[in-house]
């Protein structure tokens, strides 16, 4: 054919070629395939919680069983899937081609990581098989520490091991982006997406540590009676929920700043225009990673922490608005006067936004303290977090899937079939999430699964949203499926976007370029010269 | 004269981008574990604010010759290791390698000290360890305990970690297998977490022994 080298795909096909593996590409398909698997294991969790709360009374699970299937859906969504979805699938694959280096900064280190993430996936399985842990993905003391009678120390050895793993992909992306960057790729000129991810991984580093220190302090009082959280041995159960948070606020952020920079990419390509206020994007990223540090006591404003203290952490708490607002309203700029396509990742765009916008909006709600002590706890905090979540992150980490799966396997899927999964997922995510905002408001706490009947309409609703969520989220697996087999080969550059990872072909060859790329534009030099697309 | 040089890795195009690329990556594993035990720094300061007296109490307990005996042990060896980083830039393997392992010794006298110290404490009945016979005076003593003992065993994890690490690399410099000074940078990343572990000593030494 041509005289580029095999692409990395068929650099090898052992099975020991893909398990030994130190290209950056092949370990971000063994992420894909390991976070897709939790996030079936995850959703079949949830659809469980959905089915139970078809009825007031709860039928289809006890108490304790219910208890165990909210937890094991909030341990491995926001551990095992949400965290590491966007992160290390397209971080991984994306990053060292989007600033021209030929790997990531400590290859062995990255294949490490994902072993790691597999070990606190097995952890995992085994607490599910061995009947769960039921004290919420939040593992609040005293609950966890004296009175569950769950898997606590398994689920968080569990959650400790996938930590490192979370720290080491951090690392490498920061070493990574500080010293492999290509010839003329200053700061100014990095993608949006490298930005994010950069401003994520200082997060990863520094909070993921808290986190596993607490998780050792909740093993030693459960394991040798050395309590810290049990005030009978003197220890405060609210520090837990400081330290807890310190981490689990910042994770948030984690989550959805991957998303935020998956979105900036998505909007540029589909409006074929330079993003709008590049610097701000970028510096937005980074602000939003500094402030979230400083917002952790909004989740204890009824926990008895000091009213003055409350005070200040909500005024913090709405200053994140302030940069979520710039990367919304610049975005809105961006495809102003835009010559926009329909494409799926487009349309994923747009449900994000929209999503994101519910999600932040009822947030600053949220940061208020007298709204917040009315719905503390209620169903209108799981639909807020739910939209920020999953109608962010996933919508985003859909998005960049239809984005980017042409680059990654060389295959154009049915776009028609793109469009269908990306209505219907936003059709599906409000129907199932928007009625919990009212059941919230009108009272109905979080973590009860039998409620009183005038809330019935409401689940019902809810629950038939989540099983056409359900559905829409399995539709991918059949269309990016048969188009591995069968699709359309993809060229360099299927959507006319910017970026060098358009620049090599698709899929990329093992060593990404043959000759590392010199930098001499700016990013996002729309319109693009040669349209290829398609 | 490019044997002297360490060997150049895959995604990397010169060795000076290899060298820092590996410094900066040590420093961002170091600052997490800074982290790590800033959790346990905070634990112990919140619970100093809130019962001052208790804890003052507690702390009045501690052998502070042997915590002061550790201190010093562990200084030295922070001086020897970095000798031997000045050693392994100038590229003469003696003095590294028996810098090193004098290092890991004084690590290895700082564990036998530490154990014979739980070891009197759990005489004293302050350990606070399961079936151990413990008559603390107050709950917050109880705490204190607690904290005291998942700190100093965390650290001594650590520094158990640092002993290995120091061992072997005191036998890869002194049997040839790393050559320096192309391995300088090799030594550095195992002095610089060795510092860590004394940095994490020398602030816990004060908040535990010398807070009364």
């Amino acid at each position: 054919m041509t005289a580029n080298p095999p692409s990395y795909l068929n650099a090898g096909h052992t099975i020991r070629s893909w398990l030994l593996t130190t290209d950056h590409k092949r370990i971000a398909v063994l992420y894909l395939v390991s976070v897709t698997f939790f996030f079936l294991v995850g959703g079949a969790a949830a659809g469980l919680v959905r089915a139970d709360l078809l009825t007031p009374e709860g039928d289809l699970l006890t108490n304790e069983g219910y208890n165990r299937a909210f937890t094991l859906h909030g341990v491995i969504m926001v551990w095992f899937f949400l965290i590491p979805s966007i992160p290390n699938v397209f971080g991984n694959f994306l990053i060292p081609l989007m600033i021209g280096a030929r790997d990531l900064a400590f290859p062995r280190l990255n294949l490490l990581s994902w072993y790691i993430y597999i070990l606190g996936g097995l952890f995992t399985l085994i607490v599910l098989l061995v009947g769960g842990v039921d004290t919420g993905w939040t593992f609040y003391t005293p609950l966890s520490s004296m009175f569950s009678n769950g898997n606590v120390v398994l689920v968080a050895a569990a959650v400790f091991i996938v930590g490192f793993s979370s720290i080491l992909t951090g690392l490498n992306f920061i070493v990574t982006i500080h010293r492999l960057r290509a010839p003329g790729m200053g700061w100014g000129r990095m993608p949006l997406f490298v930005w994010s991810h950069y401003a994520t991984s200082i997060i990863l580093v520094l909070a993921t540590p808290v986190l596993s220190i607490t998780l050792v302090l909740i093993a030693a009082e459960r394991l040798f009676g050395l309590g810290i959280f049990d005030p009978s041995l003197g220890g405060d159960p609210l520090l837990f929920q400081h330290l807890f948070w310190f981490y689990s606020h910042p994770a948030v952020y984690i989550m959805v700043l991957p998303a935020l920079g998956v979105i900036s990419e998505l909007v540029a390509a589909a409006a074929r225009k330079p993003v709008f206020g590049y610097s701000f994007v970028a510096g937005s990223s980074i602000a939003i990673a500094i402030i979230g540090f400083f917002v952790w006591g909004h989740h204890m404003f009824v926990s008895g922490q000091s009213m003055y203290a409350s005070a200040v952490f909500s005024f913090l708490s709405l200053a994140v608005a302030v940069p979520s607002g710039i990367k919304v309203y610049n975005w809105t700029a961006t495809l102003y006067k835009g010559n926009i396509l329909l494409d799926p990742p487009f349309l994923f765009a747009m449900s994000f936004i929209g999503l994101f916008v519910v999600g932040g909006l009822t947030g600053l709600a949220l940061a208020m303290l007298s709204i917040d002590v009315h719905v503390h706890d209620t169903y209108f905090v799981v639909a807020h977090f739910h939209y920020i979540m999953v109608g962010g992150t996933i919508s985003a980490y859909f998005g960049a899937l239809h984005f980017w799966w042409p680059k990654m396997f060389g295959r154009m899927y049915p776009l028609t079939w793109g469009r269908i999964t990306a209505a219907t997922i936003f059709f599906g995510f409000n129907l199932t999430f928007f009625p919990q905002f009212i059941l919230g408001f009108l009272g109905m706490p979080r973590r009860y699964h039998v409620y009183a009947p005038e809330f019935q309409t409401l689940h019902v609703l809810s629950s038939a949203g989540s099983t056409l969520l359900g559905l829409a989220y399995l539709l991918p697996f059949v269309y990016l499926g048969y188009s591995l087999v069968a699709g359309k080969r993809a060229s360099a550059n299927p959507w006319g976007a910017t970026g060098l990872e358009w620049t090599v072909p698709s899929p990329p060859p093992k060593h990404n370029f043959v000759e590392i790329p010199t930098v001499t534009g700016r990013p996002y030099d729309y319109p693009v010269d040669k349209e290829d697309r398609r | 004269m490019t044997e002297d040089l360490p060997r150049l890795k895959e995604p990397y195009s010169t060795r000076g981008q290899q060298r820092e690329a590996d410094m900066l990556g040590v420093y961002l594993f170091l600052a997490s574990e800074i982290m790590l035990f800033g959790g346990l720094f905070a634990v112990i300061f919140i619970a100093h604010f809130l019962h001052p007296e208790e804890f003052v109490a507690a702390s009045k307990k501690m052998h502070v010759a042997i915590g002061t005996a550790n201190t010093m042990i562990l200084l030295t060896s922070s001086a020897l290791v970095a000798i031997a980083v000045k050693a392994a830039r100038a590229g003469h393997a003696r003095p590294v390698w028996r810098c090193l392992a004098l290092s890991a010794l004084l690590g290895v006298a700082f564990l036998g000290l530490k154990a014979y110290e739980y070891w009197s404490e759990y005489q004293d009945g302050l350990l606070p360890l399961p079936g151990a016979r413990t008559d603390f005076t107050s709950p917050r003593e109880h705490l204190f305990m607690n904290i005291y003992l998942i700190a100093t065993s965390l650290h001594a994890l650590h520094l158990t970690i640092g002993i290995v690490v120091l061992s072997l690399f005191a036998w890869l410099v002194r049997s040839r297998r790393v050559k320096l000074p192309a391995g300088a940078t090799a030594t550095e990343t195992a002095a610089t977490y060795w510092h860590l572990v004394d940095i994490i000593w020398i602030f816990l030494f004060p908040v535990l022994y010398l807070a009364r």
